[in-house]
């Protein structure tokens, strides 16, 4: 078993080193085309550069799209919408993609396919298997691999006309200002509100248009912020995301996908309308001349997307921008050097969830602890109460364990008459009155709320019965007990 | 949907006349409430001091009546609606309307949004 496993890792690393050392040779070759086309580019415009070469004999092309590019980009190139100068306005464009997941990947994809002219992107993460329901520019091949480098090598198959720009980092008040003034636009591609504040107040500061997405279970949402992107103080200018959101949400509401699930097309769905924001954005002109950008703001609007509404798509008017926001105001203190200081704390701002530390020792017992007891006393007469989302459940649970999802405990437990029920309806009357009760749940904070519940409705018979969590959840059940429990 | 106002032919006692309204929950609210994305309230149109009801008095009743799931704190923070949540007045956010202070009319269609983050 030993030998397998370190065989395996073994071939991962060799994997890794490997695919380490194609990226490095893809980059050279991409180096050097790069070169070799501007050296013809520069020969097309009559530079003073050496002529003796076969490219002599072509004549000479005199439009502003090379030949590849007139096929590539025909199909969207006869729209009204786009035209040649939309097509010219895309190629001078840069583009910034922050987050290379479920809404980059697509939203990069389209993006390069339309081609504008620089796209950036900018992620610290690698790839990891469950990411690829959705983020579908990465690949099984490529787990392990840094997603950046991974959305890059997706888009550079689909057009190595556009030049890629890889932030193999997260965004911080530190690089942000570096990184965001190489663009013209900014994408949110990001999952979490400290990014979100972050990248909307380096937007306004360096005054570049942000479309915003985000996704979570089967719904989406979508709005253009800082368009138009006018100086702080300006009313002229969109609205920013502190002036929709000034405060923001308690740390523990924020559910990631990875908690609350996500379905593929819906995040999916989401990026390309990001891909599309922006093409709109830069066909017209944005972020080239202060000129072009048009006279009356667009009127600000949020798009929501639910998958399983009888009306999938809504679009609701929203506020214009706030005339006190922290960022985007007069009155705001917001400035390049605050931030580069870092007297912006992103992530106190935002709070963090603190785990749930209700319990005292002698009310837990740890994955180990509890299949001692199953496998020393297998009769030992007890409730196993497994209080993760029914979903979780039916995946895969330990033998004997009774399912009350936590949801519906909240359901029930909302007045105090509800306390009978909940324990009559939920504990077996076969329990013998002093047989121990133990909860579970995913990673052990819903199970601790749980147990106290438990308690508070007087289920621990006064100390006579014990009422207690298994620490550390399934997720401790498979690390240390049962390696072949699948775990959501 | 029915917008008429809800009126006692004789009234007896001092009834509180009723007005009908859509309320609707999405970006994850609706796991509080049911899992049901739209209630039909039939809502007091004047609150306890006799005053027209506005969204302050909607939300307190919502908390009241429909919410089902012991995390009010999910939805209200200190009396108010909690950072996070969109109000959505006729499809137009609420900071158009006058906030917590609009006065509800019978027919009204109230979206109550979770903003989300994931990506």
């Amino acid at each position: 078993m030993d030998s397998i496993t370190d065989k395996a890792e073994q071939l991962r690393h060799k994997i890794s080193q490997a695919e380490k050392e194609l990226q490095d040779l893809r980059m050279q070759l991409e180096e050097l085309e790069s070169t070799t086309r501007n050296l013809n580019t520069n020969q097309q415009l009559g530079s003073t550069s050496e002529s003796a070469h076969p490219t002599d004999t072509i004549p000479e092309w005199k439009w502003p799209l090379s030949e590849e590019e007139y096929s590539r980009y025909g199909r969207q190139l006869i729209l009204p919408t786009v035209g040649i100068n939309g097509q010219l306005h895309l190629k001078s464009a840069a583009v910034l993609i922050v987050g290379a997941g479920g809404l980059g990947c697509p939203a990069a994809a389209y993006l390069a396919g339309a081609g504008v002219g620089t796209l950036g992107v900018v992620d610290g993460d690698t790839v990891e298997v469950s990411n690829l329901h959705r983020q579908i520019a990465h690949s099984t091949q490529r787990v392990g691999m840094m997603k950046v480098d991974s959305l890059i090598e997706y888009c550079r198959g689909l057009n190595p006309v556009v030049s890629y720009v890889a932030h193999r980092e997260h965004l911080t008040p530190q690089n942000s200002e570096a990184i965001v003034s190489e663009y013209d636009l900014v994408l949110d591609c990001t999952d979490h509100p400290t990014s979100r504040y972050l990248i909307s107040d380096i937007c306004v500061l360096l005054r570049k248009p942000l479309v915003s997405a985000s996704a979570l279970r089967t719904d989406g949402q979508l709005i253009v912020l800082n368009s138009p992107p006018t100086a702080q103080g300006s009313t002229e200018g969109g609205p920013c995301y502190r002036c929709i959101f000034p405060k923001p949400p308690p740390a523990e509401s924020v559910v990631s996908c990875g908690e609350g699930g996500i379905l593929g097309p819906v995040v999916g769905v989401m990026g390309v309308l990001q891909a599309l924001e922006a093409i709109k954005l830069i066909v017209t002109g944005v972020g080239k001349d202060s000129n072009s950008t048009p006279k009356d703001p667009i009127a600000p609007s949020l798009l929501l997307f639910s998958a399983t509404s009888t009306t999938p798509f809504r679009s609701i008017r929203m506020r214009s921008r706030r005339p006190n926001c922290f960022a985007c105001s007069t009155g705001s203190t917001l400035t390049l050097k605050e931030l580069r200081a870092g007297s912006l704390d992103y992530v106190q701002f935002c709070g963090v969830a603190k785990p749930v530390d209700v319990l005292k020792p002698e009310e837990r017992v740890s994955a180990k602890e509890y299949n001692d007891i199953l496998t020393k006393q297998p009769d030992k007469d007890h409730l196993l109460l497994d209080v993760r989302e029914k979903e979780h459940f039916e995946i895969a649970s330990i033998p004997g364990a009774i399912n009350v999802p936590f949801s519906t405990i909240q359901t029930r437990s909302k007045t105090s008459t509800d306390d009978d029920s909940l324990a009559s309806e939920y504990i077996p009357k076969s329990l013998s009155a002093h047989a121990p009760i133990y909860v579970i749940c995913r990673v052990g904070n819903d199970s601790q709320l749980v147990t106290k519940r438990l308690k508070e409705i007087g289920l621990d018979a006064n100390g006579e019965r014990f009422v207690g969590d298994i620490e550390g959840g399934m997720l401790a059940w498979k690390r240390h007990v049962d390696q072949t429990m699948p775990f959501t | 949907m029915s917008t008429a106002t809800e009126t006692v032919p004789a009234p007896t006692q001092v009834e509180i006349p009723k007005i009908s309204i859509d309320v609707e929950f999405t970006g994850g609210l609706e796991m509080l409430f049911s899992d049901q994305r739209r209630h039909t309230i039939s809502l007091p149109a004047a609150n306890k001091d006799g005053k027209p009801a506005t969204i302050a008095d909607l939300i307190h009743y919502l908390c009241e009546h429909t919410m089902k799931d012991a995390r009010k704190d999910l939805f209200v923070l200190q009396d108010h609606l909690r950072p996070g949540i969109l109000v959505l007045i006729n499809d137009a956010d609420w900071e158009l309307e006058g906030e917590e202070a609009y006065e509800i009319q019978a027919g009204d269609n109230i979206l109550f949004v979770s903003t989300l983050h994931g990506g």
